[in-house]
């Protein structure tokens, strides 16, 4: 995988952001359309957010990123949103699987000094994350081997159709 | 070396001797999806290219976030579940049935030793009752409708010894919710939990469900029980399958094991906006509450409705507390109703509702007003997530609520322990 530039986007509470963070209580069920959705993500903890969100930007958060409910809206809004990634120092189970079955990378490291409108580097080969406006560097989790498949083939649904089935080199 | 018991039910489902951080192709005896989820279910099914499910006994469809339909978007949701169930020929619980983590277990489509997937975050549930079940999402439940398999990554664990004996007025939301205060809400990520010790045996199988139902807010793949003589009536009086109890072997080699003595524990409070915000209840009596909820797939069950119904005889719901109930199940409601429990929450001023998730997910029978404050018997307190961002939830026993409903603030139900 190559080396890419993205802007980063920091939510202005880090800690524990659940589903419901994601997408407001006052949405969920009762709009289906991802692409509206997506217009209303993280309203009720940063009213302004969504609409600062360009296409490519990374989503920068702190531990336990995308707990509580296993709505699959939540990942996929923040796609459709045009994230390219989100960058958390730790990720709720579900989510963490539902985001690489969707096609969307996640990635775990150190975010603590990354602020909102950083330039921020990924260079996954390397296992490296550059805070380019800061000269920063951090370490990046390893991506299991069976998430970089998923994320390789497009997405679960992708690899599934392919394979007929899962094949993972483990 | 012996295995634990999520590396035990997996290594089953695989074929192969399966350890922590390996990563297993399992089969998967049960799975199910619920209203919020089961729309992009059908959509990612679809997608696969598939024209049938793997097998039709093992799953099933239930409508209990939002039943009966308080909006136009759910009522289509409703709508293509109904035909989805009607085109492949599927089992459908339809509103009125239940919340689905009381349905799937009473209905007996779980037993000791499966393993199971839902397409909702609290099917941990049945680790109660020795399954290995999990939350996913609706494109992972949709893999496995399609080919009956799903890849898992063999949890590391976790073993909690629960010592002593409960204090009256105290349950077994207390220990649990007492249990994530202090591993906290992303203490035990990506692992499966093992309970165990003598408290957790004194519990009936209800209070035992409650327990296991919260494991996933510590982060918890699974909130694993070994299966006793209680769970294995259980299971004999509903699911027609052979039980394949699961223990841990000797040596099984556990990430961290945690003790807690509970013989003195007072009622806990989970305070807003995490569930790992736990306080002693004498701390928050006098906090002025709006509303108060009873149900729930934490704490909507027979044995939850007879200790509020015992608080609330002869009682009144104080005048400025609306106080709903939601029993978990028809079942469960029919039960409650011949015991005259119905009866006692309408008399004291309660408004039932029917079987299902209620005001829990905060689409329907109850969204709160801004700066509204609820104590509930539910399993989340997040903000926003009974509907609105600008108001506070409690989380607490369903002694702790109706005493609190009682009073109009936050009571200690020890105050009843007369009647408890």
């Amino acid at each position: 995988m190559r080396k890419e530039e993205h802007f980063a986007r920091r939510l202005k509470v880090q800690d524990n952001i659940n589903t419901d963070y994601v997408i407001s209580g006052r949405y969920k069920f009762r709009i289906q359309d991802p692409k509206e959705l997506s217009k209303h993500i993280f309203e009720d903890i940063d009213p302004e957010f969504a609409s600062r969100v360009k296409k490519g930007d990374i989503l920068v958060a702190g531990e336990n990123f995308g707990c509580g409910s296993s709505r699959e809206q939540a990942p996929q809004a923040l796609k459709i949103a045009g994230f390219h990634a989100v960058v958390a120092k730790s990720f709720a189970r579900i989510f963490y699987r539902n985001a690489f079955n969707l096609g969307m990378m996640l990635i775990e490291s150190d975010t603590s000094f990354i602020d909102d409108g950083d330039t921020v580097e990924i260079d996954i080969d390397r296992g490296r994350l550059e805070d380019v406006s800061k000269g920063l560097s951090f370490e990046i989790k390893p991506i299991p081997s069976v998430m970089k498949k998923l994320l390789e083939d497009g997405g679960v649904i992708e690899h599934f159709k392919k394979y007929g089935g899962f094949k993972f080199d483990e | 070396m012996g295995k634990t018991i999520a590396e035990n039910i997996l290594s089953n489902h695989c074929g192969l001797d399966v350890r922590a951080g390996d990563i297993a192709i399992c089969d998967v005896d049960f799975c199910f999806g619920q209203d919020g989820t089961s729309s992009i279910i059908i959509d990612s099914f679809k997608k696969l290219g598939v024209n049938k499910v793997f097998d039709k006994e093992k799953f099933r469809m239930v409508i209990d976030h939002s039943a009966p339909s308080p909006n136009i978007g759910v009522s289509e949701i409703h709508k293509k579940m109904r035909e989805f169930a009607r085109d492949f020929d599927l089992g459908l619980y339809d509103i009125g049935c239940g919340v689905c983590h009381q349905i799937i277990p009473q209905h007996g489509h779980v037993t000791c030793g499966d393993l199971v997937l839902g397409a909702d975050s609290h099917t941990c549930t049945y680790g109660a009752i020795n399954v290995f079940s999990t939350g996913v999402g609706s494109t992972d439940l949709a893999i496995t409708l399609a080919c009956g398999k799903n890849w898992f990554r063999v949890p590391e664990t976790i073993k909690v010894i629960v010592k002593g004996r409960l204090p009256a007025g105290v349950y077994s939301k207390d220990i649990i919710l007492r249990i994530i205060k202090d591993i906290g809400a992303n203490g035990a990520t990506y692992k499966s939990i093992e309970f165990y010790g003598e408290a957790i045996s004194a519990l009936s199988v209800d209070a035992r469900l409650t327990i296991s139902n919260m494991a996933v807010e510590m982060g918890a793949k699974a909130g694993l029980m070994e299966a006793d003589n209680n769970v294995l009536k259980w299971v004999a009086g509903r699911s027609k399958r052979e039980p394949r109890p699961v223990r841990a072997g000797l040596g099984a080699r556990y990430a961290a094991v945690k003790q807690y003595d509970i013989s003195n524990l007072s009622p806990q409070v989970a305070k807003p906006h995490t569930v790992d915000n736990v306080s002693n209840v004498e701390e928050l009596v006098s906090t002025k509450i709006d509303q108060a909820y009873l149900g729930t797939c934490t704490n909507g069950r027979l044995e939850d409705m007879e200790i509020a119904a015992k608080i609330l005889k002869r009682n009144k719901v104080h005048p400025d507390v609306k106080f709903v109930i939601a029993p978990a199940s028809r079942e469960i409601f029919i039960e409650a109703s011949k015991k005259g429990l119905i009866d006692i929450f309408i008399e004291s001023g309660c408004v039932v509702v029917g079987p299902g998730c209620g005001p829990c997910v905060g689409t329907h029978n109850g969204v709160l007003a801004d700066e509204e404050v609820a104590i509930s018997t539910a399993n989340r307190n997040f903000k926003g997530r009974m509907g609105n961002p600008n108001s506070f939830i409690y989380l607490a026993s369903p002694a702790t609520v109706a005493a609190s409903a009682i009073k109009g603030k936050i009571a200690d139900p020890r105050e009843y322990r007369k009647r408890l």
